[in-house]
């Protein structure tokens, strides 16, 4: 049995590295600063450790055999899911460029959001240490960002000591939307959030007049979806009156159609705050399930995001055609392939498609797939790489036990080989 | 297995050979000299009227880190212009203006570059850059770490801490960041803009720590020589781009009291205010000044007309740029208490005054600097162009009626504001051998790159003689690259993968007391964390680490 400190977390999204494991054999407890998204996601058990075709077990062998001769014939193969580390990432391009198939990382829908604001107009952000640092007034649009990540205001709004405020305690919180379920947003001191209750379809209204009011445009409705426009001017006054504020919402939480005008909405509001001599910053949340290390990766690899194809024989990016979703109930795709090292809950959409699924240990299926590859989990199993929410930084992930489970790396490069 | 190339002529000034026809041996991977007594040749190319060169080394180009992949997301339209398609032997991937990581390292290759230095390995990011060199075949790479707007060096200053500090620190930051070069970028500015401040000059304070930029500089100028990294601090100065910021570099040059100073992308830093316009060129006055002071070295930063995207750690510059954006859009970030960036892509157009004085400063730069061996050919990839066309950029810089003819065909107005046409100078081969090649390895300190006398890595380009000097360096004959032919004709026809070149100078332990308790406080990693192993870079069996030695 040994203890494992200052681990890091692929799962938060928030980088949390601070945690203390305790390793017995296969067996993993989290010990210190767990949280009810990292404790069970490190805790999961290894259930299956033997690959299976067809639902015979079979060595690993036989099993990359079979994904490659499945894969062999095909015309258009998805690869969903997309949610592993760096280098799984890499083998997943490498694989997907050689079948022609397309990659679709399965939070993309939410995350198009953000980056059709970004390819139409870009933004300002920032990222974790300067909130943590800078940040005297939080705006959370649409989003309870404690159910989102439990340790965020901990780590990084009630931290003791901040480089460039005097009293931590002391700052803003504002929630517009969704309203918090607990009482993290509640400082230290007992200073409680401020809540601009509406219903989530509501924001893009709410937030045009948000907007309208910080460039100082006459608005003469009182109310707008049931929020004072008088508490909306009170809160244009306190971004002018911010040094550093910062806005943050969670994509996928915007679930309605067209949310990428209300991230647009947003950011162009922010950069509207810096014109009028103080500075402001957006914080997208994300970083959950591999999901910002597939678009980087993709990214540097491709040039695009994780929603995107290489059937012409190039990459081909498509924000809307290349959802795995939309390709299966079109009748398009010719084969699943569903990569998921991090979640074993999380498992494949429905389909009579020949299917490969590489992933967690402990998968359960409805329909077992015709080859069934257990993989270790980045971070747990073995080393690797994974971003944060923010974008700019890759954490280091360690290995903390000795399972025998292949990386999605292994497996994914030597189903390529066998091609 | 022995190699030889037979009869071609050579320009090699590392050794001081300029266009003499001489037999190159090589053997694993190296160039040696030619075997005693009797010997086999297992491949002999018959090189009678090529020119030979050593590869070409890209001493300022953005190929790795954050800002150049919000780049790529940005502009998915300029990626579906120049589409590439995976052969036997290569990935697929896009081209233009910020290439995917694959075609980066064909591109470079199919150009006879054989290694290119990402100038902004931001210290929190430096993982990404070196993940994404990872990923760029054939060349061989490195990455100078930047500092200046950290708060960590900005509150040594405010705290009066002495020089020996603030070089452990800087030591210890190029390990952990696995760099061969300092850079800095608006020194404090970036900073500055956390602050809100939008401007800042040489002397002018950062409003929290009331340090200026001439003090940054001068810390990490000396840092870097103490330490004893070949490579002069690098520095992306004052006040880029803002009409009448010669004054500022020429007071930078002036104020380094002499220290090795590398001034990157002179071109963007040499303006002054003149004529009807309120824009003019500095190149002369700037080229003067490196003339007389042997302790700078620049490169230029030349822009080429056409779409690119500019993507810096300037974010207090880059936000003041974003009037310019085409297409408009645009992304600013502060980062990590550590460094920022800003994406904006820009149109430079011949027939826009600013843009096309701007084209005429980078040249005059070029031709009015005496010493090839301290100017160095770049245009910033991806700010002024992208990389691909450094072949038109040599053709402009040796080609004197060539160059006219373009000149005349720009904005009149910058036409009239630009001495170019009284310019006669043209590169000489061995000129461009010295820019691109032994000066470049010189300058970073690579001690067996560069140059092709025995025990030099066998990188290696040959060109066949052209007047067209564009089409002769666009499409080398053969590519040779640690000995391997990786490209006929202008193709790539074998990949391997290059090595990542660092250096490693002592710093005192203790360091980290410090550095552990800021961590613990202030960031949001702990320290253990943040420090980036050499198993990073090897672990995926394909890259590798190579440690330079220290200048003594």
């Amino acid at each position: 049995m040994i203890e494992i400190t200052e681990v890091p977390s692929p799962f938060c999204g928030i980088g949390t590295d601070d945690l203390t494991i305790r390793v017995d054999g296969v067996s993993i407890k989290v010990i210190e600063n767990g949280c009810a998204v990292n404790t069970p996601a490190f805790e999961q058990a290894i259930t299956d450790t033997s690959p299976r075709v067809n639902g015979q077990e079979v060595s690993l062998d036989v099993a990359i055999t079979a994904a490659a001769a499945l894969l062999k014939d095909t015309r258009l193969p998805v690869i969903g899911g997309c949610a592993t580390d760096v280098n799984g990432m890499r083998a997943l391009l490498a694989l997907a460029d050689r079948a022609g198939a397309v990659v679709d990382n399965m939070n993309f829908t939410g995350a198009r959001n953000n980056f059709l604001a970004l390819q139409d107009s870009g933004w300002m952000n920032t990222t974790l240490a300067e909130v943590k640092n800078r940040c005297d007034l939080l705006l959370i649009v649409g989003t309870d960002l404690e159910a989102f990540a439990p340790r965020f205001f901990e780590r990084y709004l009630w931290n003791k000591e901040a480089m460039f405020l005097a009293d931590t305690s002391a700052r803003d919180i504002v929630y517009l939307g969704q309203s918090p379920t607990g009482s993290a947003s509640t400082s230290p001191t007992g200073k409680q959030a401020h809540v601009l209750p509406c219903a989530t379809e509501d924001l893009p209204e709410v937030i045009a007049v948000l907007r309208a009011l910080v460039k100082a445009q006459p608005i003469t409705a009182k109310t707008v979806c049931g929020i004072a426009v008088a508490d909306l001017q009170a809160l244009a006054d306190k971004f002018k009156a911010a040094k550093y504020s910062v806005v943050t919402w969670a994509a996928s939480a915007l679930a309605y159609a067209q949310a990428e005008l209300t991230v647009q909405q947003l950011s162009e509001m922010i950069k509207d705050i810096n014109n009028q001599n103080t500075r402001s910053s957006g914080l997208p949340l994300a970083g959950k399930e591999g999901d910002q290390t597939a678009n980087q990766v993709c990214g540097w690899t491709t040039g695009y995001p994780a929603r995107m194809r290489f059937s012409a024989g190039y990459p081909e990016y498509d924000p809307f055609l290349n959802d795995t979703n939309l390709l299966l109930a079109n009748g398009e795709a010719d084969a699943l392939v569903w990569v998921q090292a991090f979640n074993s809950k999380s498992v494949p959409p429905e389909t009579t498609l020949p299917t490969i699924v590489v992933a967690r240990s402990g998968m359960v299926f409805t329909k077992e797939p015709e080859v069934f590859i257990p993989v270790g989990t980045p971070g747990i199993d073995h080393v690797g790489h994974a971003y944060r929410m923010d974008n700019v930084v890759a954490i280091r992930l360690k290995k903390l036990r000795d399972s025998g489970l292949p990386s999605t790396a292994e497996v994914l490069n030597a189903i390529e080989q066998a091609l | 297995m022995l190699i030889r190339l037979t009869g071609g002529t050579v320009y090699d000034p590392a050794s001081g050979i300029d266009g003499q026809q001489q037999d190159i041996y090589i053997e694993n991977g190296r160039i040696i000299d030619k075997p005693q007594g009797e010997f086999k040749v297992d491949q002999d190319y018959d090189l009678q009227g090529k020119v030979v060169m050593s590869g070409a080394i890209d001493m300022h180009t953005h190929i790795g880190g954050g800002k150049g992949n919000i780049a790529r997301m940005l502009l998915p339209e300029d990626h579906r212009q120049d589409p590439v398609p995976r052969s036997d032997i290569t990935r697929s991937g896009c081209g233009h203006a910020m290439p995917s990581t694959f075609v980066t390292g064909y591109r470079y290759a199919e150009m006879g570059y054989t290694a290119g230095f990402e100038p902004a390995l931001l210290p929190i990011n430096a993982r990404q850059a070196h993940m994404e060199m990872g990923d760029i075949p054939i060349l061989d790479k490195g990455g100078y770490v930047m500092l200046g707007s950290d708060d960590y060096l900005l509150r040594l200053l405010t705290a009066k801490k002495d020089q020996k500090a603030i070089n452990d620190y800087v030591a210890w930051t190029m390990h952990t960041a696995k760099a061969i070069g300092v850079k800095v970028v608006n020194p404090g500015g970036i900073n500055a803009f956390k602050f809100n401040q939008r401007k800042l000059d040489l002397d002018e304070q950062n409003a929290h720590y009331g340090v200026t930029p001439r003090e940054i500089l001068q810390v990490l100028a000396t840092a870097v020589k103490e330490l004893g990294v070949p490579h002069p601090l690098h520095v992306h100065g004052c006040n880029l781009g803002v009409p009448g910021n010669v004054q500022t570099t020429l007071d930078t040059i002036q104020g380094i009291g002499g220290l090795p100073m590398h001034l990157t992308h002179i071109q963007f830093h040499s303006y002054g205010t003149e004529g009807d316009f309120k824009f003019s060129s500095g190149a002369a006055q700037i080229a003067e000044a490196i003339n007389s002071n042997k302790n700078i070295t620049v490169d230029v930063g030349q822009i080429l007309f056409g779409q690119t995207v500019t993507a810096s750690g300037d974010n207090m510059r880059q936000h003041a740029n974003h009037k310019f954006a085409s297409p408009n859009k645009w992304v600013v970030m502060d980062i990590e208490c550590d460094a920022g960036c800003g994406v904006v892509p820009f149109k430079y157009k011949d027939q826009n005054f600013v843009n096309a004085l701007q084209w005429a400063i980078g040249l005059e730069t070029f031709l009015l600097v005496n010493d090839p061996w301290r100017i160095f050919l770049t245009t910033d990839h991806p700010n002024g162009a992208p990389f691909t066309s450094y072949p038109h950029l040599i053709r402009l810089l040796m080609d004197r009626s060539f160059r006219n003819d373009m000149l005349s065909t720009i904005h009149p107005e910058a036409q009239k504001m630009t001495t170019l046409a009284s310019i006669d100078r043209e590169y000489t081969l061995q000129e461009i051998a010295i820019m691109t090649r032994a000066g470049a390895a010189k300058l970073i300190g690579l001690t067996d790159r560069g140059g092709l006398s025995a025990g030099n890595f066998a990188d290696i380009t040959i060109y066949t003689d052209n007047a067209d000097r564009q089409k002769m360096f666009e499409k080398p004959d053969y590519v040779f690259k640690d000995g391997q032919l990786v490209v006929v004709n202008g193709k790539v026809v074998s990949t391997k993968w290059g090595t990542t070149h660092v250096v490693k100078p002592d710093f005192d332990p203790s360091v980290e007391k410090g550095l552990k308790d800021y961590f613990d406080r202030y960031l949001t990693m702990k320290l253990g964390n943040f420090k980036i192993s050499d198993d990073e870079i090897i672990e995926d069996g394909r890259g590798s680490i190579t440690v330079h030695p220290l200048s003594s």
